[in-house]
């Protein structure tokens, strides 16, 4: 067993690039331990962490590139070498000729025209580089996170000084003028307007107003602090005046968690004056509160949807906390699953990619169950003392920071999720897995291929012991995302996963199986 | 009109500073799109980051 290194001094590479490069050389035969990276604080403390530093690592600068690994034989080394030249030829290839300005200065003059900023680079330094953009008078969708409160109030300010957007930071979808930034689905064009502080949540809901065949004008992410106090909902009043002034747009939907009361009653008294019908889901907010304001309140991301499209066709609209499916086929499906179920198998266990959908599931299984243990908890009492670890019945939101420190965002790379199913396989108590699949631009080329391995492991293993795992799975995603929608689902199906046509209908289900299993 | 609206009857023209994957999927829409050659500033030395951020302000 050895440890081996090499450092490429001053040869840069952004983060996902790395991690996915580095999942690569890991799966060379004999690599026991390996990082390949740039020279980051925490790079270097993953490398001492897992036995792999030294001190010309210890002393690397951030654009210092090194690649270390355990080995189980020296020999190996060169075979490692070959594999990392080989991903990372593969990179530059792909990354083509294009003319790379070292500046956001410089790229503005020769990109004149350019208008938005879409900003990437780790937190520390995503301010900066924000800050840089706004000054050249360009809108700015910041998709970074570990920015701080401070700093986000200082560009947001600068930003409607200027008149100019400042989505995020931490914003992770926003479709504008229908190109696709970051995470977002491929919508078809039409007359809803989205100003989301959730990401997923955004997503979900443009996607099933896609399904009921409408379509979007706007989708403008603010990033999930824009309606705390400290930052009063800035980029989400920009947002809303603009829909409500954009000729385009008829209906207007607006998504977050729920926001800090002063900041709700500021957003909410400008969409009361709004000419435009304006649908609300705060989620898990105050319906009736909401409803006061002279706007459609929502009870799930799939109700504003169709409250969306309903106005968006003149409709009145109407609460829809119902299945797609008629009742009796719903019973008949629920019947057969909790059929197949021995007497020990109690528990729910969801695992999620996206956050605003684990919330919206906790919410919506709301009392029906006692304790959803989470580590992002309704109830402070149900936090997961080890997240890693599920007990009870558990909904852990795989993209939270703890799960992503040094790894792609499960969206990106679904190994963290699939991973996690075959520990969940050994558990004798669960009797149901739910799961949410996020299709479109930023996510992985093939979510549900990633998870067929460990669907059908956890199958095997529950078959051992003579049980049958429920599987239940909602797709976000549209029919023209760059993954297919309809293999996405015949995969799923094939292998028995109960696909349901949105999060909140999945969520129900699961309900229904649990207060029977649970009776 | 806000700098907002105007910017929906804009063409949309993109710098993009961090991830590639971004700008690749912006290429394959033939969205226009520009990759900034990013890499931290100083070396990432956060003591010279902020001695060049005091001489930039200045």
């Amino acid at each position: 067993m050895g440890v081996k290194y090499q450092i490429r001094k001053n040869t840069y590479y952004d983060s996902v690039t790395l991690m996915l490069i580095s999942k690569d050389v890991g799966k060379v035969e004999g690599v026991k331990e390996a990082i390949v990276g740039m020279g980051t604080e925490l790079n270097k403390e993953l490398a001492l962490a897992l036995e792999i530093s030294s001190d010309e690592i210890a002393n690397m600068a951030a654009n210092d590139f090194f690649v270390s690994v355990m080995l189980s034989d020296d020999a190996i080394w060169e075979d490692v070498i070959l594999k990392l030249d080989e991903l990372l030829n593969k990179k530059n290839e792909e990354s083509g000729m294009d003319y790379r300005p070292k500046t956001i200065e410089t790229a503005v003059k020769y990109q004149r025209d350019s208008n938005i900023a879409v900003i990437s680079v780790p937190g520390q330094y995503a301010a900066d580089e924000a800050r840089k953009a706004l000054e050249k008078n360009l809108h700015v969708m910041l998709f970074s996170d570990n920015v701080s409160i401070q700093e986000e109030k200082e560009l947001k300010t600068l930003a409607k000084e200027k008149g100019l957007l400042m989505m995020g930071p931490d914003c992770g979808t926003a479709i504008i003028n229908h190109v696709p930034l970051a995470f977002a689905n491929v919508i078809s064009e039409g007359n809803i307007g989205i100003v989301g502080a959730s990401g997923t949540g955004t997503q979900e809901v443009s996607v099933i107003i896609d399904k009921l065949g409408k379509g979007v004008s706007q989708v403008i992410g603010t990033g999930g602090r824009d309606l705390k106090d400290e930052i009063g909902g800035i980029t989400m009043i920009q947002g809303l005046q603009a829909l409500i002034d954009d000729p385009k747009t008829k209906v207007i939907v607006l998504i977050s968690k729920p926001p800090a009361l002063e900041i709700s009653k500021k957003i909410l008294n400008l969409a009361s004056q709004s000419p435009k019908p304006v649908v609300v889901d705060f989620i898990g907010g105050d319906y009736e509160m909401i409803k006061s304001y002279g706007v459609y309140p929502s009870i799930t991301l799939e109700d504003a949807a169709h409250k969306a499209v309903a106005l968006s066709n003149g409709d009145m609209p109407v609460d829809f906390d119902r299945f797609t499916l008629a009742d009796s086929k719903i019973d008949k499906i629920v019947d057969l699953a909790v059929s197949k179920l021995s007497e020990d198998q109690k528990y729910l266990r969801g695992l999620f990619t996206g956050g605003t959908l684990t919330d919206e599931a906790m919410k919506l299984l709301g009392d029906s169950l006692e304790c959803i243990y989470s580590n992002i908890p309704l109830n402070p009492d149900c936090r997961l003392v080890d997240s890693s670890k599920s007990i009870g019945h558990t909904c852990v939101d795989l993209g939270d920071d703890e799960f992503t420190q040094g790894r792609p965002h499960p969206m990106i790379d679904p190994s963290t999720r699939a991973d996690r199913l075959t520990i969940e396989a050994e558990d004798r108590s669960v009797a149901v897995i739910l799961m949410d699949f996020v299709l479109g631009y930023g996510s992985n080329e093939d979510p549900v291929g990633a998870m067929v391995e460990s669907i059908k492991y956890t199958q095997q293993k529950a078959e051992d012991r003579n049980q049958h795992v429920i599987f239940i799975g909602s797709i976000c995603g549209t029919d023209k995302d760059p993954q297919s929608l309809e293999e996405s689902q015949k995969t799923l199906e094939d292998l028995g996963v109960i696909v349901m046509p949105s999060n909140a209908q999945a969520v129900r289900l699961v309900k229904k199986i649990m207060i029977k299993v649970n009776r | 009109m806000s700098k907002i609206n105007e910017l929906f009857d804009q063409k949309i023209s993109i710098v993009n500073i961090g991830l590639e994957s971004f700008y690749k999927e912006l290429k394959s829409q033939n969205v226009e799109a520009i990759q900034v050659d990013w890499r931290p500033p100083a070396g990432g030395n956060k003591k010279m980051i902020s001695l060049l951020s005091k001489l930039k302000s200045k």
